[in-house]
């Protein structure tokens, strides 16, 4: 059987250190592909499939234009069944734009967000009904809570 | 050698200049890797980025980390046995979008995973005083618990859109095999 094509987006540092901590163990079952916002991380990911993307947050907005329009060729291009991402504005948009494409899609929000969820997370559970928090406090009906990546 | 970084994305003028200052009084190498801002430090090796092998090679030789309450610190900490020190950034004098890093700071030091400064007293104090060890260690990767729940998520049927275009297999009528898309060969 083919195997299935996971797409794993993350901005650089601490989401990314996450999302390497969650996917890398993954790479057994399923086909991944990575997605950061830095050429020099290829480094990190072995010979696995890897896309760039430029870095952007809530400060410099404007660079959203370019970076969606990044984030179209990628999936259309790479076909993804699932797109995992642990956030920030490149794993949102990413996650929309997937959403677009009826991929399945799962948020997982960073560690560091300990006594809420962060804007990214809350906006992406409105997009998505896989979000998952990694703090027991903070879930609820919407956001789901199966463990953190401390957990040995 | 003490490492000190602060983050990619924003400067942290007021963590280098407390490092730049405690350095003087150390007889040690002090390296600092901080998003350019004002402030240039005297004392101390300064880089504006790091690619992640300098990072990690840096990060390997260093005997104590000093960090803003960075979670790829955090975790790269713990995985290497590092004792680690976070300064977190204030949203109030502009050091980055929210208050989460206090929060994460309060956090970690609760669960007595790292040593927590505010301030530099609290800092100088921690470095030139204490016996510092690493607190806590993590394997290689998240939980098998965390990671396996998620592949179950992935795994279970992808949309309810496309398993309606699936037939069952009982109506075994001639035109069937149009409707589905690829006909599946076993190997």
């Amino acid at each position: 059987m083919k195997r299935k094509k996971v797409l794993a987006v993350a901005s650089l540092g601490g989401h990314w250190i996450q999302l390497l901590r969650i996917v890398k163990p993954m790479e057994k079952y399923y086909d991944v592909v990575y997605f950061t916002t830095l050429k020099k991380s290829k480094t990190m990911v072995g010979d696995k499939k890897f896309h760039c993307l430029m870095d952007f947050n809530r400060w410099n907005l404007w660079k959203i234009i370019p970076a969606f329009f990044k984030v179209l060729a990628i999936i259309a291009w790479e076909r993804p069944a699932v797109i995992i991402t642990t956030g920030a504005a490149p794993g949102l948009i990413t996650l929309m734009v997937g959403r677009m494409f009826r991929i399945k899609t799962i948020w997982i929000d960073s560690v560091a967000n300990v006594n809420k969820l962060s804007k990214c997370g809350s906006l992406a559970s409105k997009w998505t009904r896989n979000v998952y928090t990694q703090w027991p406090a903070l879930a609820n009906g919407r956001v789901h809570y199966i463990g953190n990546v401390f957990e040995n | 050698m003490i490492f000190c970084t602060a983050g990619t994305q924003v400067p942290f003028d007021r963590f280098l200049k407390i490092i730049d200052e405690l350095a003087a009084d150390l007889d040690e190498e002090v390296v600092a890797q901080a998003t350019k801002g004002h402030y240039k430090p005297k004392n101390i090796r300064y880089v504006k980025f790091l690619p992640p092998n300098e990072f990690n090679e840096l990060f390997s030789k260093a005997r104590l980390v000093i960090a803003h309450a960075g979670m790829g610190t955090i975790i790269s900490a713990m995985l290497q046995q590092k004792p680690l020190i976070i300064f977190p950034r204030v949203a109030a004098l502009g050091e980055h979008r929210n208050e989460h890093q206090l929060a994460t700071a309060q956090k970690m030091k609760e669960l007595g995973y790292v040593y927590v400064a505010n301030d530099a007293e609290e800092l100088r104090e921690l470095v030139l005083r204490t016996e510092l060890k690493p607190l806590h260690r993590i394997g290689d990767y998240a939980s098998q618990s965390f990671v396996g729940g998620l592949c179950d998520l992935i795994g279970s049927s992808t949309s309810e859109k496309k398993s309606l275009l699936r037939l069952p297999s009982r109506f075994h009528l001639p035109f069937v095999n149009l409707l589905k898309r690829k006909p599946r060969k076993k190997k």
